[in-house]
């Protein structure tokens, strides 16, 4: 119990997607202009993270790694398939996110609405495959705890862009010199924000 | 070389490039470039990863189906970022460590899907060819200033020679620890944005 708590907590704050890695910027600083959408986003990317990372650890696990195979018979013990990881990661990704896609769009066509055009752009949002590229290079003990980091990067996603939206919506009212505004206030915000993220990294659990 | 294509391949190094402007590809790279080696290893894999995913989805771009592009897209993508990825491991290891799974994440980088999607499916194969060197080394500049001033700044070195002489340290110099820590980066792109949009004001946002 302790350790899920651990790992969720670390991927949250100490760990956390944007601040210490700068994943999925592009979308953080493309849609953090009002509270509402971007919340449904990282609500969004929180989803496609939870499912997706569990997929690709027994992946990972059972077909790529060297010997992973070898449940297969004792002749495919050695077979070393790890160079295919990036395509299958981003397969599963991109297919499971054409997949909610089309749920979404069957059965919440309101939520659909409100999300259209950010959907497809989730599956090229790099703090997806960044966290099934950590997963990969942290080595996991079991499945549930890849499901718990998947989790907790997600929250911290969502976390740091709510916060960011809501810094943007007041910055409207303050007077930026004008080559900063839009663009390089942004950027400022968000290393600021990322230094105070620092703060927790000292943090032992 | 014609007019247009050499505006094609010079228009994204100032005027139109890929970070400062654009908004592509801010992800995956700013964690590496707290040295300059790094940077410039990743500048050239985009650069080469870009250019050519963008002359094979142009030679393509007839015969995907528009529903499902996006992952024919990232398929052609990964492979060649996997072909990057080995080539990496087998010439230049210790870079290869460093970047860890900075690498990877070219796939995710936006500027290759955004020219993909802007320039490639729509141009002869050609000038998406150019367009992608293009973009690439619009991104590759930016990088590798951030990288030169936080190495230099940072470690005093400049790709692991020291720079700044030990006469310095002695009268009482130091390196800046801020400079090594990634939102730093943020911070030196965003002078960079203040000085490119001070000199050309068509480049200003206005609300």
């Amino acid at each position: 119990m302790q350790e899920y708590l651990s790992t969720f907590t670390r991927s949250v704050f100490m760990e956390n997607m944007l601040f210490a890695y700068f994943l999925g910027m592009c979308s953080f600083l493309a849609i953090s202009k009002n509270v509402k959408t971007a919340f449904g986003l990282g609500i969004a990317v929180t989803f496609v993270l939870f499912i997706t990372l569990p997929i690709n650890y027994l992946l990972e696990n059972y077909v790529l790694k060297q010997g992973a195979l070898s449940w297969l018979g004792a002749s495919f013990a050695t077979v070393d398939l790890s160079f295919l990881s990036f395509i299958i990661f981003i397969a599963v990704v991109a297919s499971f996110v054409q997949l909610l896609e089309m749920i979404i769009e069957r059965f919440l066509p309101a939520l659909y609405n409100s999300l259209g055009i950010f959907l497809p752009l989730i599956a090229v949002n790099c703090a997806i495959l960044g966290a099934c590229l950590f997963m990969q290079q942290k080595d996991f003990p079991n499945v549930g705890i890849a499901t718990v980091y998947g989790l907790g990067s997600g929250v911290g996603w969502l976390l740091a862009i709510t916060g960011m939206a809501a810094i943007r919506e007041k910055l409207q009212y303050s007077d930026v010199p004008k080559p900063l505004k839009g663009l390089g206030i942004a950027f400022i915000i968000t290393a600021l924000m990322g230094l105070g993220f620092m703060s927790f990294s000292g943090i032992k659990i | 070389m014609k007019e247009k294509n050499k505006i094609i391949l010079f228009n994204p190094l100032s005027k139109n490039n890929p970070v400062t402007v654009q908004m592509l590809g801010i992800c995956s790279a700013l964690a590496v470039t707290s040295k300059l080696e790094p940077s410039i290893i990743m500048a050239i894999s985009v650069v080469a990863v870009v250019a050519f995913s963008n002359l094979i989805i142009s030679l393509m771009r007839r015969s995907i189906p528009s529903r499902i592009r996006i992952i024919v897209q990232l398929v052609v993508v990964a492979a060649l970022v996997t072909i990057i990825n080995e080539v990496l491991k087998a010439f230049a290891y210790d870079v290869s460590k460093q970047l860890s799974v900075f690498v990877g994440l070219i796939i995710t980088n936006c500027i290759v899907m955004g020219r993909l999607e802007a320039f490639a499916l729509g141009n002869k194969p050609w000038p998406s060819f150019l367009d992608g060197i293009g973009n690439g080394l619009g991104y590759g500049i930016i990088l590798v200033i951030v990288g030169f001033f936080r190495e230099l700044l940072g470690s005093g070195t400049l790709l692991n020679y020291r720079v700044i002489p030990q006469a310095a340290y002695d009268a009482g110099y130091l390196n800046n620890g801020l400079m090594i820590l990634p939102p730093m980066a943020l911070i030196v792109v965003a002078c960079i944005i203040w000085i490119q949009r001070a000199k050309d004001k068509n480049l200003q946002e206005r609300e």
